[in-house]
């Protein structure tokens, strides 16, 4: 009997999609081309450069914020081995939690390649070897994306290596130059420069943090650079001497013409982004449509325009995020169910796993100029909450834009301590369609970092009670 | 007894199997509580309960294949029904439908059988306002209690139709800008079920223009406000059409525009109205405000929507003035030139809607009025006259009346009256 539905790639796309099909009676089939299931997120990705940047925060708080607490714990110092393995166990824990959920909601998993020989035909070319053919009445592209690459810089995961590489060096670089100032190239540089690495970021920009918040972009540009990150603006990498032992990095002036200098590195990390991955899949073959970025064309319920093929995550256009994916592959399983699946893609929050933390959801600034909309801010500084102050943690605030004439929370922006959790509070408001009085009207509890969210929201009335 | 069936089960799913009963005979349900599961090779189903009562007929059974289309089961509606969610509305809606027609009919044998059908207000919005159950957002909720605007009955915008900030501070705007303070607009927008996934993709949203909504909120304020009815005559137009040929080109020679058929309808009418004040008059308050001045709305259609300027004084123009202004207005409702004051103040409506055809229709009233006029096609048709067949040029006649200060007898009489006129147009004239 065909399935009903076959996923493949089992990121946090694939997987979840697979487990809702499942949960609403569809019979339900994964392909995954890794030993290990999670896709980049779980593999190479989110998962452990959490673990990097929790254990190298802590890590730097020991050194410089104990003492002031009256904590002695004498130098820390760090045992990279360790800490790698704590990072491939917590990863192995998370992927074998995906292959428990596959279990536990019948879910059946093809290790192999898979690739589309026919709208409702998927072959899978087995790691061991062996090739078969899976019947289905839908197919769901989840391949995910790839690094993308420099021209002319071959990245051997050694010395010139990717997010995946950079998550595995053996030993402490002492120079580390990062192509690229996005989230990938911030939040790895982080780690290296806590654990002692001298970073320096070239991006071809005049700012970091592309698409973020530029008031919130440039303070933490600041902060970052205190913190003893160099950056080169407005500058690229031309090419990358291997000869030596050490690299050398030419850097040139982005707008071009003179001015080339090269820079030392023991390894150069290549961060400028991703790309959809549809290697061998043969959707050439099926016809499946992709635009000039290499994207997988879907319509707003994720069909291409073969019947029965569907894509969602990283592969189609939008934000690369994991928690974008999943709520593809939620809304999927549900329109192949016959139930009204949607993905509300103005309510989408993001966060850059620094330190402080970056975390916006909805409009920037920028984009409201852009658009035209009038809009009045409220900004509230973590210096005036008490529970940052406690916690030695005051750098950063949170900015709330709201609309000029119905009050409706249309952005927030957080750069501060534990922005990640905060940005939820402002998801839930947004996707209410919530008023900032309407946050500024709903208990907070003291002493706590949320409560930065209501005195924002206050703010945008103009009457912020601590500030 | 409402039965349940086999709902459409989308694309080329034409029959499912019965997974589970959630219910059996002798319970009672709910409206819209799950039923029965059904199971087809794309998707499973719940099929919930079309009606609140008592599931009587349960007539497949667990495993069983049907079509689409066919018949589940029924169930008697009412009997010791606790309909889900909001039970105060459904009943109340159910007794004023009883009660409707029984307050009315023994007023008056014309009343047609189908007032109740205005009474049944929009489900769909029903199911989505925030019930109890749903609190309203702090800022609403402080809003409401400022104001006193009433937040059920004002149509949400944000998720499940949830009652906004914005929505509180755009409603009160609406208020302070409409004199009237009648209009509950909440009654004219309904909350929308999501179409189908397939549907929707299919479906083009294109906002209502400001012209559109007016229209909209007006009628319908029109029908929850007035006892609207409609009475019914034909008009035998053989003389007012040899009228008319006869003096066709000496008329357009002296006056500069058309003999048309609507300078001798607005005449009959204010002859009509000169004789039933009451189809003249408006109510106000617990007041009825009889007017001693005849100004006749004419509907006009324009691409943009009906506009209904007025025609004033006509008890005291003559057919050729009426038939000039007519004229003139037509000519700028098109253009969209016609002024506010234009379009206000009329005290009686013509609307004819035989210009596209239409041999018979209700018109609506245009609030506060209490009579308009329906004009139709005139047709050829076999007629007795003096006990031979005759073909004869006729049309029907409609008057939409408010009956709460308009009596059948009065209707009827001044729907006669114009009759009388226009078969014999010396009447007109003569002041009969």
């Amino acid at each position: 009997m065909p399935y009903d539905l076959i996923v493949i790639g089992t990121g946090p796309g694939g997987y979840v999609c697979a487990i809702r099909a499942a949960q609403l009676g569809l019979k339900t089939a994964v392909v995954e081309k890794r030993a290990t299931f999670g896709g980049t997120c779980l593999n190479v990705g989110c998962i452990p450069s959490k673990a990097m940047l929790h254990a190298s925060e802590l890590y730097e708080e020991a050194g410089h914020s104990f003492a002031q607490m009256g904590i002695k714990v004498g130098k820390p110092s760090i045992d990279l081995a360790a800490l790698l393995k704590y990072k491939d166990q917590n990863v192995e824990s998370n992927v074998k939690g995906v292959e428990f959920l596959f279990k536990k909601n019948k879910i059946e998993a093809f290790h192999g390649a898979g690739r589309v020989i026919a709208p409702g035909k998927v072959e899978v070319n087995g790691a061991d070897g062996k090739t078969q053919t899976l019947e289905t009445k839908n197919i769901v592209i989840a391949t995910g994306s790839n690094v993308a690459r420099l021209n002319g810089i071959d990245i051997d995961e050694k010395r010139i290596v990717s997010s995946t590489g950079a998550l595995e060096l053996p030993k402490v670089p002492q120079k580390l130059l990062i192509v690229g100032a996005g989230i990938i190239g911030l939040e790895l540089g982080s780690v290296w420069r806590r654990l002692g690495a001298e970073v320096t970021i070239v991006e071809f920009l005049d700012h970091i943090l592309p698409g973020i918040d530029s008031e919130v972009a440039r303070q933490f540009h600041r902060m970052l650079q205190k913190q003893g990150v160099a950056f080169k603006l407005s500058c690229k990498v031309t090419a990358i001497d291997t000869s030596g032992k050490t690299l050398k990095v030419k850097v040139e002036p982005a707008a071009g013409g003179g001015g080339a200098e090269t820079i030392e590195a023991d390894i150069v990390l290549v961060a400028i982004g991703r790309i959809p991955y549809t290697e061998g899949l043969g959707l050439d073959a099926a016809g499946v449509k992709r635009d000039n970025r290499g994207r997988v064309v879907v319509d707003p319920h994720f069909r291409t325009n073969i019947a029965g093929i569907y894509a969602i995550g990283d592969v189609i256009a939008g934000p690369m995020l994991a928690h974008k994916a999943e709520e593809e592959g939620v809304a999927l399983a549900e329109i192949l169910a016959g139930q009204a699946g949607h993905v509300n893609y103005e309510v989408i929050p993001n966060v850059v796993y620094t330190y402080p933390e970056i975390a916006s959801v909805g409009k920037t600034e920028e984009e409201l100029k852009a658009t035209g909309i009038a809009y009045q801010i409220g900004k509230f500084p973590f210096t005036a909450n008490a529970r940052a102050r406690a916690n030695l943690m005051t750098e950063g605030f949170v900015k709330i834009l709201a609309d000029a004439k119905t009050d409706r929370v249309l952005g927030v922006h957080i750069l501060g301590p534990d922005a990640e959790t905060m940005i939820a509070e402002a998801a839930i408001a947004m996707e209410f369609s919530a008023s900032s009085e309407d946050i500024a009207r709903t208990c907070h509890a003291h002493p706590t970092l949320s409560e930065a969210m209501k005195e924002a929201a206050l703010a945008v009335a103009k009457r912020a009670i601590n500030f | 007894m409402a039965e349940i069936r086999v709902p459409a089960l989308g694309e080329s799913v034409t029959e499912a199997t019965i997974g589970k009963w959630f219910k059996k005979a002798g319970d009672v349900v709910a409206v819209d509580e799950p039923l029965v599961e059904l199971e087809t090779d794309k998707v499973t189903i719940e099929v919930p309960a079309p009606a609140a009562g008592v599931l009587t007929d349960v007539a497949v059974k667990d495993g069983d294949t049907v079509a689409v289309g066919a018949l589940l089961g029924a169930i008697k509606e009412g009997a010791g029904a606790v309909p889900a969610g909001r039970p105060d509305q459904k009943t109340e809606q159910a007794k004023a439908i009883d009660a409707e027609p029984e307050q009315t009919r023994p007023r008056d044998e014309f009343q047609p059988a189908t007032p109740a059908a205005t009474v049944a207000p929009p489900k769909a919005l029903a199911a989505k306002v925030a019930g109890a159950d749903m609190p309203l957002a702090p800022s609403v909720r402080k809003i409401a209690a400022e104001t006193g605007m009433d937040a059920a009955a004002v149509p949400g915008t944000g998720k499940d139709g949830r009652v906004t900030k914005g929505d509180m501070l755009a409603a009160i705007e609406r208020a302070a800008a409409q004199p009237t303070p009648v209009a509950s607009p909440a009654a004219s927008i309904q909350a929308r079920a999501p179409s189908s996934p397939d549907d929707a993709a299919r479906e083009e949203r294109v906002r209502m223009t400001r012209l559109r909504q007016t229209i909209a909120r007006r009628l319908k304020d029109a029908q929850n406000t007035a006892a609207m009815l409609t009475t019914f005559n034909e008009v035998d137009t053989t003389h007012v059409m040899a009228l008319r040929s006869q003096y066709r080109d000496l008329f357009e020679k002296k006056h500069g525009v058309k003999l048309g058929f609507m300078g001798f309808f607005v005449r009959a009418c204010v002859q009509a109205l000169k004789e039933i004040p009451a189809v003249n008059a408006e109510i106000d308050g617990t007041d009825i405000v009889y007017k001693n001045y005849y100004h006749i709305g004419i509907a006009v259609g324009t691409e943009r929507g009906l506009v209904v300027p007025v025609v004033r004084d006509c008890d005291i123009k003559s057919i050729a003035e009426i038939e000039k202004t007519i004229a003139d207005f037509g000519r700028r409702a098109r253009d969209g030139a016609l002024k506010i004051e234009e379009l206000q103040g009329g005290t009686f409506t013509i609307t004819n809607g035989g210009i596209y055809g239409s041999l018979m229709s209700t018109p609506i009233l245009n609030a506060p009025q209490s009579g308009i006029l329906g004009m139709h096609k005139i047709q050829d048709r076999p007629m007795a006259v003096a006990g031979k067949v005759e073909i004869r040029p006729m049309m029907y006649l409609a008057l939409s009346y408010d009956h709460r200060l308009v009596d059948g007898r009065e209707a009827v009489t001044f729907l006669v009256r114009v009759k009388e006129s226009l078969e014999e147009p010396a009447r007109l004239v003569l002041d009969l």
